[in-house]
């Protein structure tokens, strides 16, 4: 789209988009093409020779049982967060919404975790969860009688880092929750009111499906959130282990491309990310002309 | 509201109560941890009363963590990130919107294809290409073989290595980070809703195009720029996996890797009063910078995601 009245200049123009072309190819598309051609070559950690070898590195990729199963735990990781988070921030929204007094207040409380770097969150529940010292490990031990021990229990372990992701999570889907929310007309809850419906059915028959929209878009927000920018979380607080149970997609690239200096996996599994999030984003764009239609 | 119903009334004061406090507890648990000595903070479980050394504590966390160098270099990252952003895309989107020359759609489908592809999926090669912005540039020497050409001109070897690095630089910081297509979006859908008459109005005053730009289009954008200030700070100086990469000296490092080091490992003594105490100071930046512009950071989010 452009407007219908334009301005004409020779090289303005030009001028102008050039410094976001200029990053965009200095830090985008080249990388991404060298990205793509690595992962066709097999080289030696020190560069000094490569060999192209077609899609063997795909392949051994997805031989791979160590990247099999830091698929399966990438996937039990986003949908954990993302359930978690969207339940709590959808709750917390909807219980603020019917509060009549102090609304400010309330969403002051509730929005600055968005700030948190997911790093320092991590730090906050790796106090909580510490096994020795933790309150909230030492709380979990109590009412179900276990030994809580995310240093050496993988599935400890996941549930730390989706806690340590999650919260902060929870006022992002808050905010647009609440906006959500405030969107609905009146006039439709005060229609169902009047004809009998309780707030609980009113909820689940007029709210509820208002809101799949923001349902729907904060579901790809997250799920793309614990595939990439949980990243400071994992490596502040499990550094992908025990045994590599919480080894996620892109912490395995980090860490086969800088630790292990295999290149051309890294670069492999960085096209298989890509291409996953490509897949990501176009749904999201179907979605996106979907949403119009529904609040119109 | 609609009706009266009052005991689910108090169960909502109730819940909401009980959200927030969930949502709170991490940060009040920490602050008192924060200021309680080494024996308390140890203790099993850890008292609820806060103690007198959060002064001490604190102190000790910014000469330990060497914290305030590196919340300095926080700072400079997300400030040159936000202002990078906003500045390229903002000109980048007034280039699009209001001018028309043949390499329009071409530039806006080249940028329209980095939208939602964060520097995750494609570190290793970014990272090369910030070791040495030339090594394209290098290549292509390699390729054409033009060392020989060179030595034969001169009449003696010469290796020619061309290098221009951005590791442990602010450029290498910022730079890399402020292509972003979700930015130029937002600018571009806003000036779609500037009205035509105003553009019309200008041209026909004589404005030119920067004239234009800057008596009328940056005015009408002052809220979706302080909109976009609050969220790209945040963004900016919480970025993680980056500033790992490309920092390798310690003076270099951004507040929130720095953190890391504070971290009481299983051998250490349980300093985690200290280590809490510099998360705490760590984290406070982009915290009151969401608070104190509540209102843009709302609407810039929402705007944003749209």
């Amino acid at each position: 789209m452009i407007k219908r009245s334009t301005f004409k200049s020779g090289y303005l123009p030009y001028l102008l988009i050039l410094p976001q072309i200029l990053i965009t190819l200095t830090f985008f598309y080249w990388p991404a093409l060298q990205g793509l051609s690595q992962s066709f070559f097999l080289s030696d950690p020190f560069g000094r020779s490569s060999k192209f070898v077609w899609f063997y590195n795909y392949i051994e990729l997805f031989t791979d049982p160590l990247y099999l199963k830091s698929i399966v735990t990438t996937i039990t990781f986003s949908i954990a967060v993302a359930t978690v988070s969207i339940t709590l921030g959808l709750f917390i929204a909807t219980m603020a919404n019917r509060a009549l007094r102090a609304t400010a207040l309330v969403r002051t409380l509730l929005i600055w975790p968005y700030a948190v770097a997911p790093a320092i969150s991590g730090i906050l529940w790796l106090f909580l969860l510490h096994p020795s010292y933790g309150i909230v490990a030492l709380t979990i031990n109590n009412w179900f009688g276990t030994e809580w021990n995310p240093v050496l229990y993988g599935k400890d372990a996941m549930i730390m880092i989706t806690m340590a992701s999650s919260w902060k999570q929870i006022s992002y889907n808050f905010v647009f929750f609440m906006a959500g929310l405030q969107a609905i007309p009146k006039s439709l809850i005060e229609a169902a009111a009047i004809d009998g419906a309780s707030p609980f059915k009113r909820f689940w028959a007029i709210t509820f499906p208002l809101l799949t929209p923001t349902f729907f878009f904060l579901s790809v927000m997250n799920i793309i959130y614990s595939f990439f920018e949980t990243f400071g979380v994992i490596h502040t607080v499990t550094q992908g282990g025990p045994g590599g149970s919480t080894n996620i997609l892109v912490y395995k690239v980090y860490q086969d491309g800088f630790v292990g200096l295999n290149l051309g996996s890294s670069a492999a599994q960085s096209v298989v990310l890509m291409s996953l999030i490509i897949l990501i984003t176009f749904l999201q764009f179907r979605y996106v002309e979907k949403k119009v239609q529904y609040t119109g | 509201m609609i009706e009266k119903t009052p005991i689910l009334d108090i169960f909502t004061y109730i819940f909401l109560m009980v959200g927030i406090l969930i949502v709170g507890f991490p940060i009040i648990y920490s602050l008192i941890a924060a200021t309680l000595p080494l024996e308390d903070v140890s203790k099993v479980p850890m008292p609820l009363i806060p103690g007198d050394q959060f002064m001490v504590n604190m102190k000790e966390a910014w000469t330990r963590g060497n914290l305030g160098n590196q919340i300095f270099n926080s700072f400079i990252m997300a400030t040159g990130i936000t202002v990078g952003k906003i500045t390229i895309s903002m000109i980048g989107a007034f280039s699009i919107v209001y001018f028309d020359y043949r390499l329009r759609v071409l530039a806006f489908a080249s940028v329209f294809c980095t939208l939602m592809l964060p520097v995750e999926v494609r570190i290793l090669p970014t990272y090369e290409m910030a070791a040495n912005l030339l090594g394209p540039l290098q290549g292509l020497w390699d390729v054409l073989h033009l060392n020989g050409l060179v030595s034969w001109f001169a009449g003696h070897d010469i290796e020619v290595s061309l290098n221009w690095s951005l590791l442990d630089s602010y450029t290498g910081l910022t730079l890399p980070l402020i292509a972003s297509a979700t930015c130029t979006f937002l600018f571009r859908q806003f000036f779609l809703t500037v009205p035509e008459e105003l553009c019309e109005a200008a041209k026909m005053d004589g404005a030119s195009p920067m004239t234009f730009f800057r008596k009328i289009l940056f005015p009408l954008s002052k809220t979706n720029i302080a909109a976009l200030i609050v969220i790209e700070f945040v963004y900016g100086y919480n970025q993680y996996l980056w500033p790992l990469l490309i920092t390798t000296n310690p003076d270099m490092t951004t507040a929130v890797i720095g953190l890391q080091d504070l971290i009481p490992q299983a051998d250490d003594l349980p300093e985690w009063n200290v280590a809490l105490g510099a998360a705490m100071m760590v984290m406070l930046p982009p915290v009151l910078v969401v608070l104190s512009m509540q209102r843009w950071f709302v609407k810039g989010l929402i705007e944003k995601e749209k």
